[in-house]
């Protein structure tokens, strides 16, 4: 990977991140109502909503206000809630570590389980085993989050007692130390089971297609011919069905933020979830824009990590 | 139709899409009750006179499932349309065109790409209030991107085939040759993404209405999840149906997607899940 490739692949940020703080800025302004109930929500009063009005420059020219609006994201600054009185960026970033500990937790899951259930399937290819996995890759993809994160409460946790049905810790118990870790671990189980499914279908139809595909080449032809045991074969194989999981992981985080949003609300886990939730039922629309914007920010920065390790594992890729 | 349908998951897929698009467009005759009217004693569990239950106000989980159908299938619908509206006109001209303008037409598809929908949707829905038709908007202006791609690809590697070319030494304009040659070919492909596309639609609408932000005049398959949620100790049919009923349309949209898929790769036929 050259200089050049992640200077180039670095600057297409500043357009992408303009896109997503333009969506904004007019979403805000063409909603019906003074764009200040937007900014500072609806439960501030004539003061609050003037000094709102002087921060955002909300009495100059649009051009303008646009730039203020993007000068004082781009610094951190998502305006305040006033339903929690505090800055929108310190309430979401309380709330963000849940989320990630969740999100982390199913997407590793969900790469080494879908890796391994590719593989098997590949070289298994349209034997019994290949059908199990391919049906059940079909049906987990297609089955909302939220609806797997119910039937998982109500069978796993309400049924069978072995799960907790809410929350991240137990409120009863104030552990410390290895309890506090093995009580954390415990909820996160089944959230991140749940939101590890849909994740780890399409893992595995990407790592069997890929796999498929590479088994087909010339040099997986040359390293048969030459003698090499199917294991060998198989790994070489592997490496390069790597690649397209690369790729799909960076494009999913926002569909992947999305499901951890709608299980937190399910199994009430202290997350950006629960806050988005409890945002909507408060109409405070400032911590939705700053959930919009952190997701936003997210996404191109997943995508930017994944472009380089992409050109990283592959040298062949070049930005022309 | 072609062979690539007529494998068992093309012809489960199929069957599935057209059930639930014929359960759409009779939903008042399978279900004549009207969907948020009470009908019987609350939380009754499935039995003859209702088959799925009824919820806890005493209205009839199937009529709600019928009409929540037609929901989910007229906002996929409604949003594939202008999806396909900006996507494929998009695509076309950057695959023909090149150069300058293929740049300005990825960049702008690129950003579309990177927005979040279901973040979007739901500061749209707090600001505008709730209502099937800014869903669809939100969801129709950035669910193109796919689209776009793909038809660009598609005209790519058709724009350099020699029926182009004829088609130009024949004295056909652009705009000609790019509707009635090359987007023909472009069909298959553009298709699948489309089934895809309008599974995921099915998926995040279902999304917006379990976190309590659907349409309060229609009845959705999300609000009845959403409604569900505070029952799920008493009343698991509540839990269970409306979703095995959205899991059952994105399956089968997203076979037809695979089977659609095989169509337009012949070569990898039967090697895609």
């Amino acid at each position: 990977m050259s200089g050049r490739y992640l200077l180039r692949r670095l600057a297409q940020v500043v357009p992408a991140v303009a896109a997503i703080l333009i969506t904004a800025f007019v979403v805000i302004h063409i909603a019906p109502g003074d764009p200040v109930l937007a900014l500072a929500g609806q439960h501030g009063d004539a003061a609050y909503y003037a000094f709102i009005r002087a921060k955002f420059g909300l009495d100059r020219p649009l051009p303008e206000q646009l730039l203020v609006y993007a000068a004082s994201v781009v610094r951190g600054d998502l305006g305040v809630s006033y339903v929690h009185g505090r800055p929108v960026i310190s309430v979401v970033l309380e709330r963000l570590p849940a989320t990630l500990l969740l999100m982390t937790t199913a997407l590793i899951a969900s790469s080494i389980v879908g890796i391994a259930l590719g593989v098997t399937a590949a070289r298994r290819a349209d034997r019994p085993a290949d059908l199990i996995v391919r049906i059940a890759a079909l049906v987990g993809y297609a089955t909302p989050s939220f609806w797997l994160a119910q039937i998982a409460a109500l069978t796993l946790a309400l049924g069978t007692g072995w799960f907790p049905v809410q929350g991240i810790t137990d409120a009863r118990q104030a552990w410390t130390g290895w309890r506090y870790a093995a009580d954390v671990l415990h909820h996160l189980a089944l959230p991140a089971l749940v939101l590890a499914i849909n994740e780890l279908a399409l893992t595995t139809r990407l790592i069997r297609t890929g796999v498929l595909e590479a088994l087909a080449t010339d040099y997986i032809r040359t390293a048969r011919a030459k003698g090499l045991p199917e294991r060998a074969v198989v790994r070489h194989a592997f490496r390069n069905a790597l690649l397209p999981l690369v790729t799909v992981i960076g494009g999913r985080i926002g569909m992947l933020c999305t499901g951890a949003v709608l299980v937190e609300t399910v199994f009430a886990f202290p997350g950006l979830g629960q806050l988005l939730l409890s945002s909507i039922q408060t109409r405070d629309v400032p911590v939705l824009l700053g959930l919009f914007l952190l997701v936003s920010l997210a996404v191109i920065a997943t995508n930017v990590v994944t472009d380089l390790a992409y050109a990283w594992l592959d040298p062949r890729i070049r930005y022309e | 139709m072609n062979n690539a349908l007529r494998t068992p998951g093309g012809v489960l897929g199929l069957t599935l899409t057209l059930a639930f698009i014929a359960l759409a467009l009779v939903a008042h005759v399978v279900a004549p009750i009207d969907p948020f009217a009470s009908v019987g004693s609350p939380l009754t569990p499935p039995s003859r006179t209702y088959t799925l239950g009824t919820d806890d106000l005493g209205r009839d989980v199937f009529a709600g499932i019928v009409h929540g159908t037609r929901t989910s299938l007229t906002v996929a619908f409604a949003v594939i349309v202008i999806a396909s509206i900006i996507g494929i006109p998009v695509g076309a001209v950057a695959g023909y065109r090149g150069g300058g303008v293929d740049d300005l037409l990825m960049r702008g598809t690129e950003a579309v790409q990177i927005v979040p929908r279901f973040f979007l949707a739901v500061i749209v829905i707090a600001l505008f209030g709730p209502g099937l038709d800014r869903v669809v908007f939100v969801l129709g202006v950035t669910s193109w991107p796919a689209i776009a791609r793909v038809v660009r690809a598609e005209t790519l590697s058709l724009a350099r085939r020699e029926f182009v070319d004829a088609a130009h030494a024949l004295g056909a304009r652009t705009p000609r040759i790019l509707i009635r040659h090359v987007l023909p070919n472009a069909v298959p492909t553009a298709l699948v993404v489309i089934s895809l596309n309008a599974a995921s639609v099915i998926l995040l609408e279902a999304g917006l209405g379990f976190i309590g932000l659907g349409d309060p005049r229609s009845i959705s398959l999300g609000y009845l999840a959403n409604n569900a949620q505070r029952f799920l100790r008493v009343a698991w049919w509540m839990t269970l149906f409306p979703g095995a009923a959205i899991a059952l349309a994105v399956l089968g949209l997203n076979l037809v997607g695979d089977a659609l898929s095989d169509l337009a790769n012949p070569r990898r036929s039967g090697r895609t899940a």
